[in-house]
């Protein structure tokens, strides 16, 4: 039951990545295209996604939080660090110059594998080997003295 | 480059999509809807039970335009202009940055914003400052 529910979930926020726009790199690419502007061709759209997607998690994650527990989970796993390190920006960074090369990031990514493109599947593939590239490197011992071996993945 | 259409209530409505999605994730699993996150755990080392539901999320992704052109007949417009190289570079890079700081677009700029997490402000302003400086030097350097 739990599986089915993740499934409906993640098809719910695969709509509305397509609802939006954001499965279309070219509009994704268009609205980070600031230099457009002056031209007219910069296009503004995603910054409504944003406006609506953060609108409604902001009300509902109040709401949901209030509960005892989640519907399917002993707890809720909140991340709870509040402390700027280097990674919280140099890994912003590296993917920020990813998503404005090609105009995909991992959700739009994932779900444009869906519509079928050779296209997709390249950059889907590369993507989860940087993935797992990061989870070698972080859990590589001479390395933890740089980088917070505790949970390498907490969002 | 392609020119694409000012759309802000279609935008503005699967905005909405996204976030009941993820306030529903957070209902069901008590967890960050953060894709980044949940495709890089489909990987080992496994540090929890939660393989499967993970695999059904992203499954969900992949399944909605499958789904949408079974009911609709049509897909919505895609154009990825993109070549092979700049695909590759390109997923590297997303795929590593967005792990290597602890989430992308779904996991800092929605779930992050809207809880009010200072990590996550600084990592959307970052990633959309490098994706506009990379976009501009792309389309307007030469």
């Amino acid at each position: 039951m739990a599986i089915l529910v993740q499934f409906a979930i993640g098809l719910i926020f695969g709509l509305g990545l397509m609802v939006s726009g954001m499965s279309n790199p070219a509009k994704v690419l268009n609205f980070l295209d600031i230099g457009g502007i002056p031209a007219g061709t910069w296009d503004a759209s995603l910054a409504f996604v944003m406006a609506g997607a953060v609108a409604v998690t902001f009300i509902g994650f109040s709401r949901v939080l209030k509960l005892a527990r989640p519907f399917f989970a002993e707890r809720f796993y909140l991340p709870t660090r509040s402390d700027i390190d280097p990674r919280i920006v140099a890994g912003p960074a590296i993917f920020g110059v990813g998503w404005g090369l090609a105009g995909f990031c991992p959700g739009p990514a994932l779900t444009a594998l869906g519509f079928g493109s050779a296209s997709a599947f390249i950059f889907v593939a590369a993507m989860c080997a940087g993935m797992v590239l990061v989870r070698f490197v972080a859990h590589w011992p001479s390395l933890t003295r740089f980088v917070t071996p505790a949970d390498p993945l907490e969002t | 480059m392609v020119s694409t259409s000012f759309t802000p209530i279609a935008s503005l409505a699967g905005g909405v999509l996204i976030g009941v999605a993820a306030v529903l994730l957070m209902w069901a699993t008590g967890r960050i809807a953060g894709v980044s996150g949940i495709a890089a755990r489909l990987f080992p080392p496994y540090e929890d039970g939660e393989f499967a539901g993970r695999f059904a999320f992203v499954a969900g992704l992949v399944a909605a335009p499958v789904l949408v052109r079974l009911v609709t007949g049509s897909l919505p417009a895609q154009t990825i202009e993109a070549g092979t190289t700049v695909l590759i570079v390109g997923g590297l890079l997303t795929g590593f940055g967005s792990v290597w700081g602890s989430g992308c677009t779904s996991g800092h700029g929605v779930c992050g914003l809207s809880r009010l997490s200072v990590r996550s402000l600084v990592a959307t302003i970052t990633f959309m400052a490098a994706g506009m400086a990379t976009v501009f030097l792309m389309r307007h350097w030469s």
